[in-house]
């Protein structure tokens, strides 16, 4: 019994992180009905960046905040630069986009950084495990990280004039402009924060599964996977699922399938739903847009 | 008069089909005028093209500036407030959130607050649903939202694409009850399109008749409502 609530606390800790990863795939969906599958590369990409300025030198937290600055103006001129010259390009071209931004993010990290794992630090301390051996310091500390920017996102959009304005934009491009929202900034500023949180993510999974250039590939496949489950279209869905999908991915590692097939519960996951119920758990029925 | 919209030898297309052919017409400052005819027109395509909504020649002067080819949000934040064909509900948002991007390239708070107020006075059925998701409401109620949104903008003028569009009759004597007296207090000019003829001339000073892409007629709204035989061929009443 103790074992079965240790694996679900810690399915919840990793869960966030997914839940983060998902809700970035949820706001790029909302906003472009389009799935970002390079979304996990440029966390992963974030967070090189984040690990050499720690060795640099430079103070963890203020390494943190530097690589959010610098992965959100990153977000900003993708969207700029790459994606909005894309955004009347048939559907096929803008995947093919994504694929291609995930691979040359991959192939440059791998050639700047190299293949090797790297252990990544933790700002929580290694210390003893908490709450009688049920958490570890940095699963606890990522928790609370996570939860922080969920809430943080949430507000937000909930309470401010440029979060109002983002939601409008997605929801409804021409009745935003003729309100006078400039949708093409706000919808920069989307991926800005995505690229931000992702960066988050990014360096709360690294101590926990080292980093190499191929850390994010699993993540962003659960994330995916939480994503569908709570309902494409649901941010609050996607945290939910996130969450969800940490535990089951830890039950089922350690008492169905074993941490070998621990990944293809993703898979299967995203296949049931897909079948049984495309709109997730929290998502509206989605008209043919996709 | 001054003019605060003029259009001279407007064209405008939808990617090679060719749908304005070279329109003139003025909106004077502080009156309605009204562009009206049948359906497929070219009606709410003007409107688009004042918007900055499609790719058209010819010149289009606000305030006596060009406003050809600037973006829409830049247009609307001239004061240029356009309720849409369709309605443009933000359906996904509450009523209240849909009236708070009303005045979204607004920062005098206490205006806006003043202008809110007037507008739940205008439209209390808006009040009593103002957490409401505005996808649930009736479509006159969406046309009431789609007129408070406009006005929150404080434009100097406000284009209105066919607001009896869909509605029972009592609602839309409704709706213009009200345009009427938006009209009577406010500093502001207002272009109308609408099929329904009698209906826009009834709150109009100027009138444009509109065939097929082109204006086929202009004149005060009192003297083309008299005009039996115009109203018969081209108005249908
Ligand atoms: N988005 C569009 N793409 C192509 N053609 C259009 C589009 N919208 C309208 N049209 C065409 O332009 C003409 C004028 O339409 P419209 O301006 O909507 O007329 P009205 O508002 O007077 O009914 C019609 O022939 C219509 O079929
Ligand atoms: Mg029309």
């Amino acid at each position: 019994m103790i074992g079965v609530l240790n694996q679900v606390v810690s399915g919840i800790a990793t869960g966030g992180i997914y839940a983060s990863i998902a809700l970035a795939l949820v706001m790029i969906f909302l906003a472009t009905h389009q799935i970002n599958f390079a979304q996990g590369e440029i966390a992963m990409f974030s967070t090189y960046i984040a690990l050499m300025l720690i060795q640099a030198g430079v103070p963890y937290w203020i390494a943190f905040l530097l690589t959010v600055t610098i992965s959100f103006t990153m977000g900003m001129l993708l969207q700029r630069f790459v994606l909005e010259p894309l955004s009347n390009a048939p559907i096929l071209a803008s995947v093919g986009a994504f694929l291609g931004l995930l691979l040359i993010f991959n192939n440059i990290a791998g050639w700047i950084f190299g293949y090797s794992l790297k252990p990544f630090p933790t700002p929580f301390g290694a210390g003893e495990p908490m709450f009688g051996g049920m958490i570890s310091r940095h699963e606890m500390g990522s928790t609370v990280v996570t939860l922080a920017v969920l809430v943080a996102i949430w507000a937000f959009f909930r309470f401010t004039k440029v979060g109002l304005a983002m939601r409008a934009a997605a929801y409804n491009p021409v009745s935003s402009r003729l309100v006078g929202i400039p949708v093409a900034r706000m919808l920069a500023l989307g991926w800005g924060l995505a690229a931000g949180i992702g960066a988050i993510a990014g360096m709360m999974v690294a101590p926990i599964v080292f980093l190499d250039p191929n850390m994010m590939a699993g993540v962003l496949l659960y994330a995916f996977a939480a994503a569908l489950l709570g309902g494409i279209t649901s941010p609050l869905g996607a945290v939910v699922g996130g969450v969800l999908m940490g535990v089951i991915e830890n039950l089922a590692g350690a008492y169905v399938v074993g941490t070998e097939l621990k990944l293809t519960t993703a898979l299967v996951i995203i296949v049931v739903v897909l079948v049984f119920k495309p709109s997730g758990l929290f998502g509206k029925a989605l008209a043919s847009r996709v | 008069m001054p003019m605060l919209l003029e259009v001279k030898a407007l064209h405008g297309a939808y990617g090679e089909s060719k749908v304005l052919h070279g329109l003139d017409f003025v909106v004077e400052e502080g009156g309605v005028t009204t562009l009206l005819g049948a359906n497929g027109a070219g009606k709410t395509t003007t409107l688009r093209a004042i918007s900055g909504m499609l790719k058209t020649q010819g010149e289009i002067l606000f305030a006596g500036k060009p406003i050809q080819g600037m973006k829409t949000e830049d247009i609307t934040a001239l004061g240029i407030a356009h309720v849409p064909d369709g309605r443009g509900t933000f359906m996904e948002l509450t009523v209240e959130e849909n009236l708070r991007l009303g005045s979204y390239t607004r920062n005098d708070k206490a205006a806006i607050a003043v202008d809110m107020a007037r507008m739940f006075e205008l439209f209390p059925r808006l009040k009593e649903r103002l957490t409401q998701q505005a996808g649930t409401l009736s479509g006159g109620e969406q046309q009431m939202l789609a007129i408070a949104r406009a006005m929150l903008l404080n434009p100097k003028l406000l284009l209105l694409d066919e607001p009896s569009f869909g509605l029972a009759p009592l609602i839309v004597r409704e709706i213009f009850d009200i345009l009427g007296r938006i009209v009577r207090e406010a500093r502001m000019s207002i272009l109308v399109v609408e099929q329904n003829a009698s209906l826009a001339l009834s709150i109009a000073d100027r009138a444009y008749l509109l065939e097929t892409g082109r204006i086929m007629m202009s004149g005060t709204a009192a003297d083309i409502a008299k005009d039996e035989s115009l109203r018969r061929s081209y108005l249908g009443y």
